[in-house]
């Protein structure tokens, strides 16, 4: 079993739910309080310099995973620990944690204040936690974190306004404003998913990069399956807000075990593959996640459901070193070998 | 210092640019001639027209209409008109760039705080905007100027204090919608906090709107200036274009039909106010960045 | 007779900076009940291709030349009466983010039923009845045709997009990125579902899509589209295994492969080129590790080398 105090971060039983506000009429009429459970306990740990993908399609609350570690949306229950500590709520706490703890976000062309020059949106974390007295040292740290995010002459960069870039620049951009205040682990969340593939590649391997010279940690979130088995180290597939399987990328992708995650292998597209016949799809749609489910959040489209899967809900169990699934049918079945 | 220079460069390109924009735009271009010239007129009035010659005449030269001396005539006193007219645009611009300034700090200060802070904060401002939202405003005027008295400062608070709900309405809906930005959630990320982000983010981006919207409540605080000043609740100490339109209809000017008292301030206060409101249409595409991306 | 043969097509763009070449002399073919995928990256000029052969482009964009000829006849002379006759009886387009072109305040019946009526001059009853016929063919329980779009789920919407493209039994249904905002698995029912109509209604089909590694599954050829031209058209075998043009090949190794090894490819150098500034020559020479002087002067011939299989390439080894 990974040795989870060794961990950099660390997440245990997180769970963050939201609290539907229902209109004048229902709440008259409902006693109940409509809760979209968007992470419903979450077990995970990311050691330094790993690279853990969170793969799940919409819904799966990927992304609230990652904004839970980052306190920007208060968990509902469940701890987040960084570096051996919980993170600390207080003011001071929480703004040396996120001089440790940065995010890269979606989308390059909203994530920059479009008023704002490039010099001011990548010095801002810099201004924001007062750390630099002069503005020869401003221009020298923002300067040192363009070149670091693959975008040179700095120089060139610092007074053009976000619109005049592409999106591949603006997303270094990004990640040198997440980089200027030398993070151990960033949150990327779906980082590439609106670049052309051709501008990908250059982000990916400047991400790994910094991975393999700063020792940088990694959550990506991404929805692409293929893409998390190219850069990472580790896969969580979610589902509903849970996880649905974890384990090393080959072997996720070579030997998923969760029913779930071999439906997604089955109708993955493969570059000059033909496919004979219909893709294998799931049944129906991802049910709603204000509907509260008992038992296995994937039951209902489950080609192995049991009645004991409707019922009790599964908790991830290690079937191999480093590989756990949750899932009844698969321990059973690994259980009684 | 190197970044020192190439800012100061890119400042200068950004106000050439800016100006041959207004240049192009014709609508702006208009207003702002319009309006350059009566402000010229009212900061160099004294040296074109000293008003020694607003003392009062003798009885033959009361309401003389133009003529030799007399461009726009005489009033009631044996005042030159043009001379007065002069004087009282200084009064009237200057009552309305004070009062807009304290309804659009108000306004954009609430609007920007309200939207940005949301739930309790949120519900009361906008309860209180929405007091002076439906309050109707020119009996409140009357009443704040008749306590309050009427010298000019007083003139300029309550329309200040009385013209700022509208623009909190629409400042609040601006930032409620720049909030969602993922830009905000960014800087959110990075620790900044509420004040940090309303005044570097919010502020920027509700700026066009904001500047869009002080034209044209400059229109509409001249506008409610001249109307108090008519109705006599204007300072006569300080007599604007709207007090010009009080006396003569006090004085019966309209019924003599001496139209060189009542027209000129009338027409003025017309064109002061419409150039405002055309510059105030036209402005907004100048000062947004984004869409020059198209 | 072919279904569609598009010959030197070119769509230009009137800008305030100057003329756009977004489509500049692009060529291709489809035969009755075959499906194209048209590829590339942003700006490449898949969408303004789909658009001109559809007629639905702004008015800024103007068609400068070549042919659009559906089953025989040029479409690109006709005038807007016979244009608006011909839309969605002949080629129906599924726009990208389709979903959100549903008016959210008309059932989705309505919606689709406004179509018949318009197009077929059916009435109410008969649209109905049609308009439930669609609902099943794209897998959406019929008495749904009274709800509205809110009620219906992302994958539900994009499929009754689609079934009001194919309200007016078209000849070619045109997917523009149909499948992008979805989830990998509503993806795959939407692509299943699109492969299936293909067959029964033997439609001709163009999938326009920035993402190659789904056009394997479901298309008979591909064309990869750069700066407003074609660089290789091929059958799926001819792309995948033997790529001729440079960017073709670069391209292919920007998608993650699993049955390859795991690493992280090289992208291309470089930015997308400026459409209303294009480079000299062969648009892609900036870009391409084996650029010529010959590259920078001439746009390369698009040349056949065997079959199907056609490249835009100065360079010998592609065009062997």
């Amino acid at each position: 079993m990974k040795d989870a105090r060794q961990a950099l971060v660390r997440v245990d039983g997180l769970k963050v739910h939201f609290e539907i506000k229902e209109g004048f009429l229902g709440g008259l009429l409902s006693k109940e309080k409509k809760v979209v459970r968007a992470v419903d306990g979450v077990t995970l740990s990311i050691d330094r310099g790993e690279i853990l993908s969170l793969v799940g399609e919409s819904g799966s609350g990927k992304t609230t995973v990652g904004k839970a570690i980052l306190q920007l949306v208060p968990p509902t229950e469940g701890a987040v620990v960084f570096d051996g500590a919980p993170v600390s709520q207080d003011r001071e706490g929480l703004k040396a944690f996120r001089r440790e703890a940065q995010m890269i976000f979606q989308d390059p062309y909203q994530s920059l204040n479009p008023r704002h020059y490039i010099i001011d949106i990548v010095a801002e974390p810099l201004d924001v936690a007062g750390l630099v007295k002069t503005s020869e040292e401003r221009e020298q740290r923002v300067r040192g974190a363009l070149e670091q995010a693959g975008l040179t002459p700095a120089d060139d960069y610092f007074y053009r306004y976000p619109y005049e870039l592409s999106g591949g620049q603006r997303q270094r951009v990004v990640i040198a404003g997440a980089l200027i205040l030398g993070p151990r682990f960033i949150v990327a969340d779906e980082p590439v998913s609106m670049l052309d593939a051709s501008i990908r590649t250059g982000i990916l391997k400047l991400m790994i990069h910094l991975r393999d010279t700063k020792g940088i940690a990694y959550l990506f979130i991404t929805h692409d399956l293929s893409l998390a088995w190219l850069i990472s180290d580790r896969i969580a597939i979610m589902y509903l807000g849970r996880v649905m399987e974890i384990g090393t990328a080959d072997e996720i992708i070579k030997a998923g075990l969760h029913p779930y995650t071999q439906a997604l292998m089955a109708i993955m597209p493969v570059p000059g593959q033909t496919r004979e016949g219909e893709r294998p799809v799931l049944e129906g749609e991802t049910p709603n996640a204000a509907v509260e489910i008992l038992g296995c959040k994937f039951s209902s489209r489950c080609p192995r459901a049991t009645e004991r899967c409707r019922l009790e809900q599964p908790e991830l169990m290690e079937v191999a070193p480093g590989h756990s699934v949750a899932c009844f049918p698969v321990q059973e079945a690994i259980g009684s070998i | 210092m190197a970044g020192n220079s190439v800012k100061a460069k890119l400042r200068k390109r950004k106000i050439k640019a800016f100006v041959r924009q207004v240049l192009a735009n014709k609508m702006a271009l208009f207003g702002t001639v319009v309006l350059l010239l009566f402000i010229l007129v009212a900061i160099f009035g004294p040296l074109l027209v000293p008003f020694s010659v607003l003392e009062f005449g003798e009885v033959e030269d009361m309401l003389n209409p133009p003529g030799p001396g007399h461009i726009l005539g005489t009033d009631d006193m044996g005042r030159d008109v043009l001379g007065y007219l002069i004087a009282g645009s200084r009064i009237s611009l200057l009552v309305g760039a004070l009062a807009t300034g304290i309804s659009m700090v108000i306004g954009t200060v609430i609007g920007i705080v309200s939207g940005y802070s949301g739930k309790v904060i949120d519900n009361v401002l906008m309860r209180i905007t929405d007091f002076f939202l439906v309050i109707p405003w020119l009996p409140l005027m009357m009443v704040l100027a008749a306590i309050l008295g009427t010298s000019i400062w007083n003139i300029i608070v309550v329309i200040g204090v009385t013209s700022w709900a509208g623009t909190a309405r629409v400042v609040r809906s601006q930032t409620l919608s720049v909030r969602e930005n993922q830009f905000v959630e960014r800087t959110v990320s990075i620790g900044a906090g509420s004040g940090h982000i309303m005044l570097h983010h919010i502020l920027p981006n509700v700026f066009p709107l904001v500047f869009a919207n002080t034209i044209l409540i400059a229109a509409a605080a001249i506008t409610s200036e001249t109307t108090l000043s008519f109705l006599g609740l204007g300072d006569p100490a300080h007599a604007s274009w709207g007090m010009m339109l009080h006396y003569a209809f006090e004085t019966g000017a309209t019924s003599t039909g001496a139209w060189w008292y009542f027209l000129p301030p009338g027409l003025c206060v017309v064109a002061v106010v419409l150039a405002f409101t055309l510059m105030g249409y036209a402005f907004d595409e100048i000062l947004n960045p984004k869409l020059k991306e198209r | 007779m072919k279904l569609l043969e598009v010959n030197n097509l070119k769509t230009y763009f009137k800008t305030s900076k100057g003329m756009l070449k977004a489509v500049d002399d692009v060529s291709f073919d489809l035969e009755h009940g075959e499906a194209l995928g048209l590829v590339g990256e942003s700006g490449c000029g898949k969408t303004t291709s789909a658009l001109s052969i559809a007629r639905l482009l702004p008015k800024e964009g103007r068609i400068v030349g070549g042919q659009i000829l559906l089953d025989g006849r040029d479409v690109i002379p006709a005038p807007e009466s016979e244009l608006r006759r011909r839309r969605w009886t002949d080629v129906s387009i599924i726009f990208q983010g389709a979903m959100n072109a549903l008016n959210p305040v008309m059932t989705v019946g309505k919606q689709i039923s406004e179509a018949i009526v318009l197009h077929e001059k059916a009435s109410e009853a008969d649209a109905l009845r049609k308009t439930k016929d669609l609902l099943e063919l794209v897998e959406i329980p019929s008495d749904r045709y009274k709800h509205y779009p809110h009620e219906f789920s992302g994958g539900m919407k994009q499929r009754a997009m689609i079934a009001m493209a194919l309200a007016c039994d078209p000849k070619l249904i045109i997917g523009d990125e149909p499948t992008t905002a979805l989830d990998v698995m509503i993806q795959a029912q939407i692509l299943n579902l699109l492969e299936r109509l293909r067959r029964e209604l033997s439609m001709g089909m163009i999938l326009i899509t920035h993402d190659l590694a789904i056009l394997g599954e479901t298309c008979d050829k591909i064309a990869v589209m750069y700066a407003g031209k074609i660089v290789e058209t091929g059958s799926v075998k001819d792309i995948f295994e033997d790529a001729r043009h440079p960017y073709t090949k670069r391209l292919i190794g920007c998608f993650p492969n699993v049955k390859g090894p795991k690493a992280v490819p090289d992208g291309i150098e470089g930015f997308p080129p400026n459409l209303l500034d294009p480079p000299g020559g062969c648009a892609f020479h900036p870009r391409c590790e084996f650029a010529r002087d010959l590259c920078q002067v001439q746009t390369p011939e698009s040349v056949n080398v065997g079959g199907k299989h056609i490249v835009a390439c100065h360079l010998k080894e592609a065009r062997q």
